[in-house]
């Protein structure tokens, strides 16, 4: 089977800035394939040349097997695509604005406002449907983008940071309805730097931090070498110089990070002794106020293999909005 | 077919987006109306003049008309990025600029007719040839939506649009033969004038009311499709360049 989308060699520069730097991946039919990376990593950039809003400098790439560089206009009725921004006319409403995206795949207008209707109705926007897209709040916007991008019923849909900005809620809802589409057997290019999106979402996915792409794999495969690993997370009042060098020549056999201001990880391949921990953390002076064990997650992966610090990912987070 | 579904949508939605709104509406009333009293005052000449004032007034209603709202909405839909959603379509550059510059055109040629039905009413224009003025209000309209369009993917803010617009068109009321023959202009000046597409669609006017051409028709004609042509491809040029880079 062709696969959905093949990339080989993508490059583009943007002056001294090198965006991407000559990456290669496919993503199967029916895949639901992350793209996680810090902000400013190429994720957009990498989008935007593979759905025809920039040109890039050199390498190849395939959509439905149709060569990109080519025929760069090819493949665009087979792709949806959901900008990181809601794009839509303000001044259109909710219903115009679908039937207008309808309009432009060529969709006759009986048929476009059927669609437009059922979409409108399963995003959870029917009663919103006559407002202008300028009154809605941040999460129907992103919503209805989300809408507008599958109206033509695409093959394939790119989404970019699709929950970036939006509340908690809209985030879930927006979450359950790009899962849907993957069950009904769309096939997903999500960027995000949200990486417990990319847990729960992706089937497969690629790390790329600064153009270029660290790893690519299976979401059970990144996990299977951290699984069996046990983790705590202490946190203190406040801790005082030096307790992670003390901690690790008291405990040996454990590895002791410190992810954030009063915080401790503890790490090892057999159970953390909470307890003595705890008790030697007391005795040293500072205040437990918490220690729980933590399920070794992606973002381990994505710190080991990237060396990019969690906490940078997580500062993204407060700054990109609600999760 | 998938094209042309397109292709109308996007005129339609200009149309009742932009150019059928009430103020754009009044605008395109009250433009024309302004210049003409402002001619009457200046020149104090009585009714018998209206003839020879209204291919300025004609011009003038187009150019406005087109270049004012295309550069504008073009430049706004880019910065909201809503553009992307056009540049995302499976239709080629061509047709979305094409249906993109369409409402503009209908709108500078339903300018046009304004000046005309107003000087109906206070003096004989029965000497106008609508064979001439029907092509040179058309193709008038079409270079100037192209000027407009040129103007909005050069810009990047809605106010860099409005400027640079005035750039050209004010200097292109006077330097165009639109109220006064290029020939009274001083000689350094007119090499400037017939740069200007605008030049040519006034000639194409002054000849369609008593026949006050200055230079052979068809000449014109050809001049103001060549410069439609060009101002087209060099926005599209400009496009692929700057948006889709």
């Amino acid at each position: 089977m062709t696969d959905a989308v093949n990339v080989s060699g993508l490059k583009k520069r943007f002056g001294e800035v090198e965006a991407v730097a000559g990456i290669s991946f496919s993503v199967r039919q029916g895949e639901l394939f992350g793209f996680l990376g810090p902000n400013g990593a190429g994720k957009t950039t990498t989008i935007n040349m593979l759905t025809g809003l920039a040109r890039p400098d050199s390498g190849t790439f395939s959509i439905g097997g149709i060569d990109c560089l080519e025929n760069p206009r090819g493949a665009q009725h087979l792709i949806g695509v959901v900008p990181d921004e809601s794009n839509l006319y303000p001044e259109l409403s909710g219903f115009d604005n679908l039937s207008f995206c309808g309009a432009l795949y060529g969709m006759r207008k009986t048929e476009r406002e059927a669609r437009a209707r059922e979409l409108l109705d399963s995003f959870g926007l029917a009663g919103a449907g006559s407002r202008k897209f300028s009154g809605y709040s941040k999460g129907m916007k992103r919503k209805l983008t989300i809408a507008a991008g599958i109206m033509h019923s695409p093959g394939i849909l790119f989404l970019d940071e699709p929950t970036t900005g939006i509340d908690v809620a809209s985030a879930r809802q927006v979450r359950a309805l790009i899962q849907d589409l993957h069950d009904r057997g769309t096939t997903i290019f999500l960027t995000t730097h949200y990486i417990e999106e990319a847990e729960r979402l992706c089937g497969r996915i690629a790390f790329i931090v600064s153009g270029r792409i660290v790893r690519t794999d299976t979401v059970e495969n990144l996990l299977q070498p951290i699984l069996k690993k046990h983790v705590v997370h202490i946190t203190c009042e406040s801790l005082a110089e030096g307790i992670r060098e003390d901690l690790a020549s008291s405990f040996q056999g454990l590895a002791f990070t410190l992810p954030q201001n009063s915080m401790i990880r503890a790490e090892a391949d057999s159970p953390v002794p909470v307890g003595p921990v705890v008790r030697f953390l007391e005795e040293a002076g500072a205040v437990v106020l918490e220690a729980r064990r933590i399920r070794p997650s992606l973002e381990d992966v994505f710190v080991e293999v990237t060396g990019i610090e969690s906490n940078a990912m997580q500062s993204e987070k407060r700054n990109g909005g609600g999760r | 077919m998938n094209t042309l579904t397109a292709f109308w949508n996007i005129f339609v939605k200009d149309m009742r987006t932009y150019y059928l709104k009430p103020p754009n509406i009044s605008w395109g009333l009250i433009f024309p109306l302004a210049w003409t009293g402002m001619f009457f005052l200046k020149s104090g000449s009585g009714l018998e003049s209206i003839p020879s004032l209204l291919p300025g007034l004609v011009a003038i209603s187009i150019l406005f008309g087109t270049t004012s709202m295309l550069s504008v909405t073009v430049t706004f839909e880019k910065k909201n990025r809503s553009f992307e959603r056009l540049l995302l379509a499976p239709i080629s550059l061509k047709s979305l600029m094409l249906a993109k510059t369409g409402g503009a055109i209908v709108f500078g040629v339903v300018n046009a007719f304004i000046p005309v039905i107003m000087a109906a009413f206070f003096a004989d224009i029965s000497q106008l040839r609508l064979i001439v003025f029907l092509p040179a209000v058309f193709f008038i309209a079409v270079a100037s939506t192209f000027l407009g369009l040129f103007i909005a993917v050069s810009v990047s803010e809605v106010f860099e649009a409005q400027t640079f617009s005035n750039f050209f068109r004010f200097p292109m009321i006077f330097l165009c033969g639109l109220f006064f023959p290029i020939s009274r202009l001083p000689m350094l000046l007119r090499p400037v004038s017939y740069a200007l597409p605008l030049t040519y669609g006034a000639d194409m006017l002054h000849g369609s009311i008593g026949g006050g051409n200055a230079m052979p028709l068809l000449l014109d004609l050809a001049l103001l499709i060549l410069f439609c042509a060009a101002l087209f491809a060099a926005s599209l040029w400009n496009i692929k360049r700057k948006w889709i880079a």
